[in-house]
């Protein structure tokens, strides 16, 4: 990420003015007031905020998969809304928190699947650039037939990662995604995205409550709370920022430790 | 040509041919037939030996993604070119492609054996439903000697809510299809009867058809079709959620808990339900005989005791009861064997729907053949 690709490349995701309303039964939720957010090419942006906060339904937001109430969800220059046409693959990939694998396809159908959907492409093609992806996920080739049934919960992510990968899109959108793994594959999972990132000059954006994933991957925080973003900086900005919210976040018991890593990792700082 | 599309030109270069890429060499362009059938013809081409030491140069694609770079790289027969001009980038990324590029793996392939062995497997599968379903009325007479002991301690809002959504709720469905039935019964047989002068019997035929056999079974496949699959479908998704994980921690019995509700409702239901589309039926034959030859409902009315013994519905009755049991044993019998994925689901739907229909008729076949000498 040098410096002067930020300043000339334009914006991945511009959020501006949005409004979220749940309406149901006679009642009606605001999840999101007036919410702003920009997100930068080639930033690993990690959304926090407390159950309920809305951190979910603005990734949803991003995706197209809800409709703002109010204002506008921009996407690579596109309204959110128009990402679900053919070819959606090729802008945003989506890794959802249990996978979303397709249960009745193995681990190559389910990677392969947008190409497939392409037509035009040779199946020969298709299974070459599905297994690379595969194993770009460190998984091995040979567990290509396999159904999402047989495989372990890391697994199942890492596939599902792939699949969100298979077309190359330049945003890649994450829903809690070491979210049921052990320390050991949330580790190996950060790492993996960490290069992803990197190689991949992708734009992640994450939403997550795992501080060590948070302060290992991002480049920046954003915290949504009261309805609305209330700040988004590089992660050490954020942790001296004023908020109740921030402070019980990241500088509570469970922050301490958390933010032993911002010392090993001098690029979060 | 469009400049984003990606196509190959070919030019003549002091040191020799050159192969100059041009467009987005991304999965989404390449797969625009227009694009797909140039670049397939120029690759080929340029796969002919007189062009092997020819000069490939990436400068000018605008972006390059692995499936262009997979493309490429299977082009090339899976090695570098000699002569190869490109940017960093693209290198990065067709390293990695060169990396990761493996054959694939052979899936495995059905032998004559295999196939062979599948039949065993099949059978032990059928002797295992059996089991399965066997060891599921065990429970549920197990089940009842334990509501019996203590009745109050029973589950009866859970037997409420199903038997409302298993009976009160499947009323119009069945009074519209008996109803129609009865009408088409009746229209049929007046052609036939009228041949022979025989108009009175359409009360005999109606009354003996649709209280002994049609209303029974007419209801217990709508039943098995209505809530048969209901039943699995609810189970099956307890599955998936793990929600019949959660209640075998909690040392709460599935057997007392979910089978044995569902099978009494069931059982409850279907009987009256039964009753209710006989007389849906038999209203719409009354209805057809009076408009169709004649035979006025007071004489339809007066007759249908005479003409059909009671045994006939008390044979219905106990029948239909059976048709419940099963129903809603073998739903829950497939509910439970769902696996925690979604073609689990869907198959265990179908299978108990397929299975539970089938099991009606063949029971309805053996009460034919056992009590033939009771009502006729």
């Amino acid at each position: 990420m040098n410096p002067v690709n930020q300043i000339t490349r334009p914006p991945v995701v511009q959020i501006s003015k949005l409004c979220s309303v749940f309406r149901s039964a006679g009642h009606q939720a605001v999840i999101h007031k007036d919410l702003d957010l920009v997100i930068g090419a080639g930033e690993l942006l990690s959304i926090v905020g407390g159950s309920g906060s809305g951190k979910t339904v603005l990734l949803r937001q991003i995706l197209g998969l809800e409709t703002p109430a109010q204002g506008s969800v921009m996407v690579l220059g596109k309204p959110a809304a128009e990402l679900g046409d053919a070819g959606a693959a090729s802008r945003v990939g989506m890794l959802f928190q249990h996978g979303a694998l397709f249960s009745a396809f193995s681990v190559l159908d389910n990677i392969a699947f947008p190409l497939r959907e392409l037509k035009n492409l040779p199946e020969s093609l298709v299974r070459d650039a599905a297994l690379v992806k595969l194993q770009m996920v460190g998984l091995d080739a040979s567990q290509a037939y396999k159904m999402p049934a047989d495989l372990s919960g890391g697994m199942i992510k890492r596939v599902a990662l792939a699949r969100a990968l298979i077309m190359d899109p330049p945003l890649l959108l994450l829903d809690e995604p070491t979210a049921g793994l052990d320390p050991d594959s949330a580790d190996a999972f950060c790492a993996l995205l960490r290069s992803l990132h990197r190689e991949l000059d992708l734009t992640v954006v994450m939403v997550t409550h795992d501080l060590d994933t948070l302060f290992e991957l991002s480049t920046r925080v954003a915290v949504v709370a009261d309805k609305r973003v209330v700040i988004n900086a590089p992660p050490k900005e954020v942790i001296a920022f004023p908020h109740p919210f921030i402070h019980d976040f990241f500088l509570g018991e469970r922050g301490q430790r958390a933010m032993e890593l911002l010392r090993e990792y001098p690029f979060a700082v | 040509m469009e400049e984003s599309v990606p196509h190959i030109t070919r030019e003549q270069a002091p040191q020799g041919a050159r192969a100059r890429l041009q467009g987005q060499w991304t999965a989404a362009r390449l797969a625009e037939p227009a694009a797909w059938e140039g670049i397939q013809g120029e690759l080929q081409a340029l796969a002919q030996p007189a062009l092997a030491g020819c000069e490939w140069d990436l400068h000018t694609v605008q972006g390059l993604d692995h499936t262009g770079a997979q493309l490429l790289w299977n082009a090339w027969g899976r090695q570098w070119p000699q002569n190869l001009n490109l940017l960093p980038a693209q290198r990065a990324m067709l390293e990695r492609v060169a990396r990761f590029s493996v054959a694939p793996p052979v899936p495995q392939r059905r032998s004559f054996w295999k196939v062979f062995l599948s039949l065993g497997a099949a059978i032990w599968q059928v002797l295992d439903h059996l089991q399965g379903v066997v060891r599921l009325i065990g429970q549920l007479l197990l089940d009842l000697m334990r509501l019996a002991r203590a009745p109050r301690a029973g589950p009866w809002r859970d037997v409420s809510g199903h038997l409302y959504h298993i009976g009160a709720t499947a009323l119009p469905i069945t009074a519209l299809v008996g109803f129609l039935i009865g009408v088409v019964l009746a229209y049929l047989m007046s052609l036939q009867l009228r041949q022979f002068g025989a108009d009175a019997f359409i009360v005999d035929i109606l009354g003996i058809s649709l209280i002994r056999e049609l209303g029974p079974v007419l209801a217990a496949i709508l039943l098995a079709g209505r809530s048969g699959s209901a039943i699995t479908a609810q189970i099956g998704v307890m599955r998936v959620t793990e929600e019949l994980d959660a209640m075998r921690v909690m040392g709460i019995p599935k057997g007392y808990r979910l089978v044995m509700p569902r099978a009494m409702a069931m059982a409850l239901a279907m009987p009256l339900i039964t009753v209710w589309t006989t007389l849906a039926a038999l209203l719409g034959g009354m209805l057809a005989a009076d408009l169709v030859m004649g035979v006025t409902p007071a004489y339809f009315v007066e007759a249908l005791p005479k003409a059909v013994e009671v045994s006939n519905l008390t044979l219905a009755v106990c029948k239909s009861i059976v048709f419940g049991l099963l129903i809603a044993i073998i739903g829950c019998h497939y509910g439970l064997r769902v696996k925690p994925n979604t073609e689990s689901l869907g198959q265990g739907t179908t299978a108990s729907v397929v299975t539970s229909i089938t099991v009606v008729i063949l029971v309805d076949a053996l009460f034919a053949v056992l009590f033939k000498d009771i009502g006729i």
